[in-house]
């Protein structure tokens, strides 16, 4: 009798999970008749990582305002939940399908060679975005959108030297911990060294840098080892917001106030990312300087599409154009190289006028 | 004179709780050496703080979930992977109903008792479900646990709609934070409630003893009159609502369900706990508070790296560097050989 009822709920199970894999294994909106060769409207695969945070959502809600059929584009849109081998078979759907451009953003660096090497042979040209992709023939895809992630941290450390010298404070005043992102995630590398080529330049006091691994719960514990450690410390270098949250409340556990008054004993705490929750404490001060990760990769996107299809060639690497938001007026633009970057100082009404 | 102490000696170092207490001071005295204000405890800002504290209360849910762990270690003989995935799924219900389904709120929709109980019942199942797997089908637990170990976090994925969730309100911040002016954190309180209760479960009851029995033969016990399968059903249903309670906590320390992270690799660690405990891990005897030692050796140990600034990429080989010796040192294996070379000495004395 137990027997008989085990392989009842078993197969049912094995029913019901059998019918989920089967309506999971479709993308979204892919009608199998996407063939476009009318000429007008242009069928674009696009495969995403997931929807595990803010910035990933609004980097989808960017691709599909940007391609819709109103601008004579037809997306096929899969959500790989995270796992690669969901965006190898979405990418084999597009070929098969045989959709005009196929966008990636891919979840991991590498491993990519053979699917790429598939729309190659089908001609379909393949744009990268966000994270990069590491394959053995640079001509397997045909560009790449995203971050510059050290022009990041690099914009970041421009604005806090300006930023110290227009409140008079010292090279030498300025004590900084790092609270890195996972380590080898690109976002991570870049930033770090943004920072590490500032601190060399300027003879910033480092005291030490400590993986947060981009999590609240991390940059907390980090950021309370760092408070025992280094009592002396003014400046905490977030590498996303989800860090500065952990590192603001440890601050202020400790009894520290958080805000860009170094001089008179804050903690200035700088992150990356610009979340909406993010930008939040931005606005009440907690944290000083945000620096933008841009998600609204769609734009970008269709721009190289229009000069494929015209013929053009592209440039293997486009950045996104990025921002910073800051508490105060305190410096207005920083200058990299001889391009200019300004600082925005954010309002409610700035906020509330972001997409994401 | 000389007798009694060379006695008294054995005693100590044949106490079960002798190696896991070892290689916690072990662990501390580096410290001494390398951070001299390590043990510093001050009253900062109305709360107590420094590096001690920081051991104490961020070990808190590995304390409770290294509890059950030896529970169903000692009676099935085998381990339960899924917990760190079971304290995603409490902390993504319990913020969910908070929130009211909305990604983020600042007032609460819900009572947080209610909240609190949905993610406790929740984690429940799921330890049913494993219980359910090992006991009655006798699937392996490392594999049975395996089912939840990968689903439980698509689970909670599920409930959070892929994102995260946070609670930005005061009074779920408690939990994880400080019980108004109370100067100890709070997930301290559960830690030492949770491994309280069970003690006194464990010892008011016989269900210790059962399950010290269930574990060292299962068959010889059904022979006596007890219902194996009902025991070992029993301790994974515990080590459920153990990890919900752990989720809850790790949850409200940064007011939010972050579904990709929360009890991320703690499973491993629970393990280990029960492991430098002096636990053996295929079941039978076992030893709450060598567990419970142990869960705290190997936050002291996390604490201690980043106190002696070690980089983080290089973090994961000196943790593990640190617990093959820990290992190594309570290995009955290494510690017959030392006992063999001790014996061989006094042998070599008496004979010279």
């Amino acid at each position: 009798m137990k027997k008989k009822w085990l392989s009842i709920v078993l197969a049912s199970a094995l029913v019901v999970s059998c019918t989920a894999c089967g309506s999971k294994a479709t993308p979204t909106g892919g009608t199998a008749s996407a063939k476009t060769t009318d000429g007008k409207t242009i069928t674009v695969g696009f495969s995403q990582v997931g929807a595990e945070s803010d910035w990933r959502t609004a980097n989808t809600t960017s691709m599909k305002g940007t391609f819709t059929k109103a601008n004579g584009y037809n997306l096929v849109f899969d959500d790989a939940q995270q796992k690669q081998e969901n965006q190898i078979t979405a990418i084999r759907n597009f070929i098969q399908q045989e959709v005009n451009y196929i966008v990636l953003a891919p979840v991991t660096e590498t491993g990519w060679d053979t699917v790429l090497k598939e729309a190659k042979d089908a001609k379909i040209p393949v744009i990268i975005v966000d994270r990069m992709v590491k394959v053995s023939d640079e001509s397997l895809y045909t560009a790449w959108v995203g971050s510059n992630f050290k022009l990041e941290g690099q914009k970041a450390t421009e604005w806090l030297k300006d930023f110290a010298a227009a409140k008079g404070l010292k090279n030498s005043d300025l004590h900084i911990v790092d609270i890195q992102g996972t380590i080898g995630a690109s976002a991570q590398i870049g930033r770090t060294e943004g920072l590490e080529e500032a601190a060399k330049t300027n003879g910033w006091d480092l005291l030490a840098k400590e993986s947060g691994e981009f999590t609240q719960a991390k940059g907390q514990e980090v950021m309370e080892s760092f408070i025992k450690q280094y009592p002396n410390l003014n400046v905490v270098y977030c590498e996303n917001d989800n860090e500065a949250f952990g590192a603001i409340d440890a601050l202020t556990a400790a009894g520290k106030t958080v805000g860009s008054d170094i001089k008179n004993g804050q903690v200035m705490v700088m992150s990356f990312d610009c979340t909406k929750a993010g930008l939040t404490d931005t606005l009440n001060g907690k944290i000083t300087l945000d620096t933008e990760c841009n998600p609204l990769h769609g734009p970008r996107v269709q721009k190289i599409i229009d000069a494929l299809k015209s013929g053009g060639t592209v440039d293997k690497k486009a950045y996104v154009d990025e921002e910073m938001f800051c508490a105060d007026t305190t410096v207005p633009k920083v200058s990299i190289s001889g391009q200019d970057f300004n600082v925005t100082k954010l309002t409610q009404d700035v906020l509330s006028k972001r997409a994401y | 004179m000389k007798k009694t102490t060379g006695f008294d000696w054995k005693k100590i170092t044949h106490s079960r709780f002798f190696m896991p207490i070892v290689c916690l001071l072990l662990v501390l005295l580096v410290n001494v050496i390398q951070t001299p204000n390590f043990f510093a405890v001050s009253i900062n800002n109305g709360v107590l703080y420094g590096y001690l504290v920081d051991i104490i209360n961020r070990a808190s849910e590995l304390v409770i979930l290294a509890v059950g762990m030896t529970l169903v270690t000692a009676s099935s003989g085998g381990q339960d992977i899924s917990v760190g995935a079971v304290m995603a799924v409490a902390a993504s219900i319990c913020c969910q109903i908070l929130s009211g389904g909305a990604v983020s709120t600042n007032t609460l929709m819900a009572p947080i008792i209610i909240a609190f109980i949905a993610a406790l019942v929740a984690s429940m199942i799921c330890g049913a479900f494993n219980g359910f797997l090992v006991s009655v089908l006798g699937i392996q637990p490392m594999v049975a646990t395996l089912i939840l170990f990968t689903a439980g976090r698509g689970i909670a994925q599920l409930v959070t709609k892929g994102q995260i969730t946070y609670v930005r309100v005061d009074a779920y911040k408690v939990m994880g934070g400080y019980i108004g002016k109370c100067p100890i954190p709070t997930p301290v309180f559960f830690a030492i409630g949770v491994v309280i209760v069970v003690n006194l479960i464990l010892k008011k009851t016989a269900l210790g003893l059962y399950i010290e029995s269930v574990g060292s033969n299962g068959s010889a016990s059904r022979l006596m009159g007890l219902n194996s399968t009902r025991i070992k059903f029993l301790t994974y249903v515990i080590l459920g609502l153990l990890s919900g309670i752990a989720g809850v906590v790790a949850s409200s320390r940064i007011y939010s369900a972050d579904a990709n992270n929360i009890g991320l690799n703690l499973e491993m660690d629970a393990i280990l706990a029960v492991a430098l405990g002096g636990n053996n891990l295929s079941g039978g005897k076992f030893n709450l508070v060598g567990s419970v030692i142990g869960a705290y050796t190997i936050q002291a140990l996390t604490t201690t790296l980043y106190a002696m600034k070690v980089s983080a990429d290089q973090l994961p080989v000196y943790k593990a560097i640190v617990v093959i010796i820990i290992v190594v040192l309570q290995s009955p294996t290494f510690q017959k050989k030392i006992r063999a070379m001790r014996h061989g000495k006094a042998v070599a004395v008496n004979a010279g």
